[in-house]
């Protein structure tokens, strides 16, 4: 692929309100994970909340659209100067230039979760003011930020669960290669609801500490919240060295199982091999890989061998996970952003939370931060249905 | 640019229409338009244990699609795959819903695995071997306007076929109330970078201001209005009748989908 250019870039989670404190987070191998009070729910579990988002209100014009994943939205919006860049580049190139591609997994749901309580006793009816299309629907929060951000190109929601914001990126660079739009709003949003707390629990991925991607005592998930944009443009005339480049994308399906990957990771394995040919890259170049790492049995034995069968053992790689949990839908564009933190500041984060690297996965596993000159970073994303993402972010030269 | 493909196969399924073939005789207006429920009939693609259990949007899905690629005279399993959906399994989401609701929350986990999005893209993928590419996307009512932009721009820069898969099913209620889907609609459409030997039409689409197409018939008119995939019907009719011509399809508020069909000789 032609690369592009993060112009800006933003992420929100338990670990971090904006670039600065997340980067310190990951710095001091801190975790934000705590032991699960959200809502109503009784699981015995970790999760990784966002201290404040039921406090950051809604622009009073987009008052429909009020609910905790919009207010997720808009909190990360704030931070680092990302709305400004956005408004920029809409003054620069046009609103109708300007595409807006959101990866989520169950947007508002929570809402309806809810309304479910609130029903007329006599008739079942959902309360009045619940509004179905502007809170629960997946494109609710791609059509709060164009219209938030008056951007007035295509939008549309990936929903492809824990891979959705990774693949924003592949759809992003269609879209500017196919001349559809000069700049792309991409990014990823998802917040806690009981949907996937209990869903999770049901499936017994829920593990009762905080995870431990990789560790040989790993039993599961922490569900996370976040959310991280990036704003995509062509390279022109006024790139900069240290200048960040989205420079390869691949996508697969394993086309194996509803809710486990295939046990080789031979979809992973394409994914990143597709990534790797896309940007034009032997396995070689690249310098550190953010996994998927969810901290399930399953998913990191699977990858391990993806990644050895792609890069052997001198990659080193490691899972954000511990520190963020899961942020499901989000999770891709939150770890392309701490990808491009890895870049930006020769720092690959190890794995908290991990005790002992099970010796069975025989990937390269950072368990502690490691300081080192990092070009390449290839980021991994899977979910259910079998749907697979690597992205490669490097260094302008 | 203007991003383009190749019509290879189509499918379709909603209320009065079985197939494709018999939504062309009724939108090039050989026969008149008699609604019915929609007959969704059971994945024959999928193993007898995972048939029962499927529920009607991959029911949908894996009909059309089937269809589609049958047509194109192309293999399932080597296409990439463009799933777009307003709204995903309802009845599946109203379960959940209302098991959160009550005491005590008993998740069923095969339900909470189905409710991902991208679930009838998941079962395509398993079903036909697919391992190729699906990228599956909402749009709320702009969904099948979004469907096409998406696959479109894949054949176009990625120069592949590409199987794009448009459908909704109803919610039961309460959400119907909210979301007041009459019955259910899909439509997909094989494209081809190149002519093929089943290729029945070259589109071309660009996104621009215009008049929307409506249907003349005051109930196709209707369902076209009521389900965000029945959006493509003014798409379909110029594909049925076989003519040059233009539609403008919905799509964003200030942008609509205008697409050219040039038959193909």
């Amino acid at each position: 692929m032609t690369p592009l250019v993060l112009k800006r870039f933003t992420a929100t989670s338990c670990i971090g309100r904006g670039i600065a404190q997340t980067l310190s987070s990951l710095s001091a191998e801190r975790g934000g994970l705590s032991r699960c009070d959200f809502e109503s729910a009784e699981i015995d579990t970790y999760v990784g909340t966002v201290a404040g988002v039921d406090d950051c209100a809604l622009p009073a014009d987009l008052g429909r659209f009020d609910c905790r994943n919009n207010r997720l939205a808009e909190m990360a919006l704030r931070e680092d100067g990302f709305e400004a860049a956005v408004r920029e580049a809409a003054a620069r190139l046009g609103a109708r230039r300007i595409g807006v591609f959101i990866g989520t997994s169950t947007a508002g749901i929570l809402q309806t979760e809810l309304a479910y309580r609130r029903r007329d006793p006599a008739t079942g009816a959902l309360p009045a003011q619940f509004d179905y299309g502007a809170t629960h629907n997946s494109f609710s929060v791609a059509d709060f930020l164009r219209r938030r951000l008056r951007l007035e190109g295509p939008a549309v929601v990936v929903a492809c669960a824990c891979a959705s914001s990774a693949k924003v990126f592949a759809t992003a660079r269609r879209m500017i290669e196919a001349e559809l739009v000069d700049a792309a709003l991409v990014g990823g949003v998802d917040s806690l609801c009981l949907t996937t707390l209990y869903g999770f629990h049901a499936l017994q991925l829920c593990s009762a500490s905080p995870c431990r991607p990789f560790d040989i005592d790993r039993d599961g998930i922490s569900v996370g919240e976040g959310a991280a944009f990036a704003l995509l443009e062509r390279t022109g005339a006024d790139l900069a060295s240290g200048d960040v480049l989205l420079l390869g994308v691949g996508e697969s399906n394993d086309a194996y199982h509803m809710s486990a990957p295939h046990p080789e990771g031979n979809g992973a394995r394409r994914a990143m091999q597709d990534a790797l040919s896309d940007a034009s890259l032997e396995p070689a170049a690249i310098d550190y890989i953010n996994l998927h790492g969810t901290g399930t049995p399953s998913n990191d034995r699977a990858e391990s061998k993806a990644v050895i069968s792609v890069f052997g053992a001198a990659v080193p790689c490691s899972s954000t996970k511990g520190a963020t949990g899961h942020t499901l839908g989000a999770s891709g564009a939150l770890e392309a952003v701490i990808s491009v933190l890895a870049l930006r500041h020769g720092l690959m984060p190890g794995g908290v939370n991990t005790a002992r690297v099970d010796p069975t996965l025989t990937a390269h596993y950072l368990r502690r931060n490691r300081a080192a000159p990092v070009s390449r970073v290839l980021s991994n994303s899977f979910g259910f249905g079998g749907t697979n993402c690597s992205l490669i972010f490097g260094r302008a030269g | 640019m203007k991003i383009g493909a190749y019509v290879g196969g189509i499918g379709v399924l909603g209320p009065g229409f079985g197939n494709w073939g018999e939504a062309c005789a009724v939108l090039s207006g050989r026969r008149p338009y008699a609604p019915a429920p929609a007959v969704l009939p059971p994945p024959a693609l999928l193993p007898p244990t995972e048939r029962r259990r499927t529920g009607r949007v991959v029911k949908l899905a894996l009909a059309i699609a089937s269809e589609a690629a049958d047509a194109a005279g192309l293999v399932a399993g080597r296409l990439r795959s463009v799933f777009s959906s307003s709204g995903g399994d309802g009845h599946n989401c109203h379960a959940l819903c209302a098991a959160l609701a009550a005491t005590p929350r008993e998740i069923s986990p095969t339900r909470f695995s189905n409710s991902v999005h991208n679930a009838a893209a998941g079962y395509w993928s398993i079903a036909t071997g697919a391992t190729l590419t699906s990228t599956v996307l909402c749009a709320f009512d702009a969904s099948f306007g979004a469907g096409l932009l998406e696959a479109l721009a894949q054949v176009t820069v990625d120069r592949v076929p590409v199987l794009m898969v448009a459908y909704d099913t109803e919610y039961p209620e309460p959400l119907h109330s909210k979301r007041p889907f009459p019955d259910a609609f899909g439509a997909a459409l094989v494209l081809t970078p190149a002519e093929e030997r089943n290729s029945s039409a070259h589109i071309e689409a660009t996104l621009g201001p215009g008049l929307l197409d409506s249907m003349t018939d005051a109930q196709l008119e209707a369902l076209r209005t009521s389900i965000p995939a029945a959006r493509s019907l003014p798409l379909l009719r110029q594909l049925a009748l076989g003519l040059c011509g233009r539609t403008v399809l919905e799509y964003m508020d200030v942008a609509h989908l205008i697409v050219e069909v040039e038959p193909c000789r």
